[in-house]
């Protein structure tokens, strides 16, 4: 029973940090129509800047605010220099240009810091781990990260639903043109979305950096994944990015802890470990393609 | 005069100035390499460590001038066999090196072979060219790929442990890092954990071994996916309760550094360490950190070892690259290297020694790896017996 809340516990904190990456994607899509492929240099941005601001500073906290300023700017820049002229071309001019954008990041990257891996630790107040139950002991920073991402939510659940910005953000995520027509200042919008969502990204970056390594290539390893939350969720919807990284966190880390130990009951051990891994590691994909199939919109798709 | 009898001319006369320049020219090493992707400091130490000891040279290896061609493969076999094939049939490249990962390896080392080329390796080093298909024209003078886990496997039965949790990334070379861990390990493993090669959160894993309480760990994860994985092991509170042995990709100068104090105590087996007291490394260790601002890894020594071998095969077969001279001359180099003791095996692969190192904090916020003894002497590799050459 442990074993499984902690397993839980574990999904639930993959949930958030892939929540915050799906959140600007799925709005850049949603709202430009932009395939942002470079979605994940962004994640590495932030984590660059925020490891350096955090190293220089002495802070964690200011790591984390150096993370989502880096993260936000990066984006800024970009979509000024860059995605600015990709609205109104193809998908496939995107994704080129963008992908494009990845291997000029992670040169750029690499001339400014170097390809060693940095090192962040985690700051002594959120270091170690606390008893949560009877044979439960879990990280603080993990339980941490939770918080942040669930006050992230919370944030962008009220600025979507209760100001102005929030309002043109949905208009614009169901009728572009329409917001347009109406006498927005819709690059202005444009901008300012971007700016959201690349600094999610630059906050999802810092906040992995203690926990995994920050390094040259990180983003294309969660891009993948994001992509899956964004597909599965509903295009466009935050509530839809919410409910698909949840799922596909569950999915993976209980695939992970259980599905090689239900191989087992049938086959032998050394099999059943390298199958069932195999197995775990397509549930996801198995998964985007039922809600694919079933709900072809994803599964909270934004209102058109 | 046509047109083409005038190019014709034309070009005769440039071969005809160009020959005599070219015996001249310096002998190109094809260097392909992983440059980018997250491994991408791998191949650049290996490089750092190579072109370091052509620099000592004055831009000779034995007495030969060299020109290093590098290129970066990004970790794609296909591209390491693109670029071997055109520095092969237009740079006329003949001798190469630097591959860093086995699947890179075994892409483009068959175009080295079947045309005339020579390999000579400094990581990656698969079984395939270990055993019965092993190749006069084929080197390897960092590792045999499953010996550095073999040693590992030593370290844990003389370390005296008897349970193990075993995890490793689900793919060939994970998988042959077991293989070697439990060819050496006298204990029992009570479980075989396979991860993903793109994963980089280990917690589902993390709780798994907590659950299964063995009496120590072992893991085969390199690079940041091993980095992440020393973090999440102490953050997850388990490097205090469950003891974990680590082969050297795992635990090299640079997986400490990013790892922190999270490294620290853990143990490792190795072929080298900074900390070596011979004359060779002391100077290696010094000139390394001079030229680059930095402290060298494994893969450094690596690339450097590899550059001083060639130099002493050059040294013997001459400035005119022989394929079969310098293979000759190869397999009986007799120089000493970072490491200390080496030689060649029957399969052309080393015979030396590996040691067992402990990570410790030496300043504040810096860890380093501190050489603890021998685990095993003069040892090859677990194929050399079925190479026939």
């Amino acid at each position: 029973m442990q074993l499984f809340i902690e397993q839980s516990l574990n999904a639930l904190q993959m949930s958030f940090t892939l929540f915050l990456l799906a959140t600007g994607l799925t709005l850049i899509f949603g709202i430009m129509g932009l395939i942002n492929l470079a979605h994940g240099s962004l994640y590495m941005v932030g984590a660059f800047v925020g490891t350096t601001v955090a190293l220089k500073s002495g802070s964690f906290l200011l790591g984390v605010g150096g993370g989502i300023v880096g993260g936000a700017l990066a984006g800024v820049v970009l979509e000024l220099a860059v995605f600015r002229r990709l609205y109104a071309q193809d998908h496939l001019h995107q994704v080129l240009a963008t992908f494009g954008i990845i291997l000029f990041a992670n040169e750029a990257t690499t001339l400014l810091w170097g390809r060693a891996p940095l090192l962040v630790e985690v700051p002594g107040w959120l270091n170690g781990s606390v008893k949560l139950m009877d044979g439960l002991s879990y990280p603080v920073y993990r339980l941490a990260v939770m918080a942040v991402g669930a006050a992230v939510a919370v944030g962008l659940h009220l600025l979507v639903v209760h100001t102005r910005l929030g309002m043109l953000i949905r208009a614009g995520a169901s009728d572009r043109a329409m917001v347009a027509a109406l006498g927005v200042d819709v690059s202005k919008l444009y901008t300012v979305v971007f700016a959201l969502g690349a600094g999610l990204a630059g906050l999802a970056g810092i906040l992995a950096a203690p926990i995994q390594s920050t390094q040259i290539g990180m983003g294309e390893q969660i891009l993948i994944l994001t992509f899956v939350v964004v597909v599965v969720g509903g295009v466009g919807s935050i509530k839809g990015a919410f409910a698909g990284a949840v799922l596909i966190a569950f999915v993976d880390t209980l695939g992970r802890a259980y599905v090689p130990g239900l191989f087992k009951l049938v086959l032998s051990s050394t099999v059943a470990d390298a199958l069932g891994t195999s197995v775990a590691s397509v549930a996801i994909y198995l998964v985007m393609a039922i809600v694919l199939i079933v709900r072809p919109e994803g599964l909270i798709p934004e209102a058109r | 005069m046509t047109t083409l009898s005038r190019y014709t001319i034309g070009l005769l006369a440039l071969t005809a100035l160009a020959s005599p320049l070219r015996a001249e020219e310096a002998l190109k090493i094809g260097f392909i390499t992983t440059l980018s992707t997250t491994a991408g400091y791998l191949g650049e130490d290996v490089r750092d460590g190579f072109l370091l000891a052509v620099k000592q040279g004055g831009g000779k290896l034995g007495g030969v001038a060299v020109e290093v061609v590098v290129e970066d493969d990004n970790l794609k076999p296909a591209n390491s066999r693109q670029i071997a094939e055109k520095m092969l049939q237009r740079e006329g490249i003949k001798l190469f090196t630097g591959l860093i990962f086995s699947n890179t390896v075994l892409a483009a080392v068959p175009a080295v072979l079947e045309n005339g080329g020579v390999y000579v390796g400094s990581n990656g080093a698969p079984s395939q060219y270990a055993g019965a298909g092993c190749n006069k024209y084929y080197f390897q003078t960092a590792w045999q790929n499953d010996a550095l886990h073999e040693a590992t496997g030593a370290l844990a039965t003389k370390l005296g442990y008897k349970r193990a949790v075993v995890l490793a990334a689900n793919y060939p070379a994970g998988k042959d890092a077991i293989a070697g861990f439990k060819r050496f390990f006298k204990g029992e493993i009570i479980e075989e954990i396979y991860t993903r090669l793109d994963q980089t959160d280990f917690s589902a894993e993390m709780a798994k071994v907590r659950s299964l309480k063995p009496e120590v760990v072992f893991q085969a994860h390199s690079g940041g996916q091993g980095i992440a994985f020393l973090k999440q092991y102490a953050q997850a509170g388990l490097k205090d309760e469950i003891p974990m042995v680590l082969s050297e990709p795992s635990l090299e100068q640079r997986t400490a550094a990013a790892a922190g104090a999270a490294a620290v105590g853990l143990v490792a087996s190795t072929h080298w360490n900074t900390d070596f007291a011979n004359p060779v490394n002391t100077a290696f260790v010094k000139a390394f950190t001079e030229a680059y601002g930095r402290g060298p890894s494994t893969y450094a020594s690596q690339g450097f070892d590899s550059a001083l071998l060639i130099g002493a095969a050059l040294a013997k077969s001459g400035a005119k690259f022989d394929r079969d001279a310098f293979a000759a001359a190869l397999a009986k180099v007799d120089v000493p290297l970072t490491r200390g003791g080496f030689r060649f095996g029957p399969n052309q692969h080393p015979i030396e020694a590996w040691y067992q190192v402990k990570a410790e904090t030496v300043a504040e916020g810096k860890v380093e790896l501190k050489t603890m003894g021998q685990i095993l002497d003069a040892r090859g590799d677990s194929f050399a017996e079925t190479c026939k050459m």
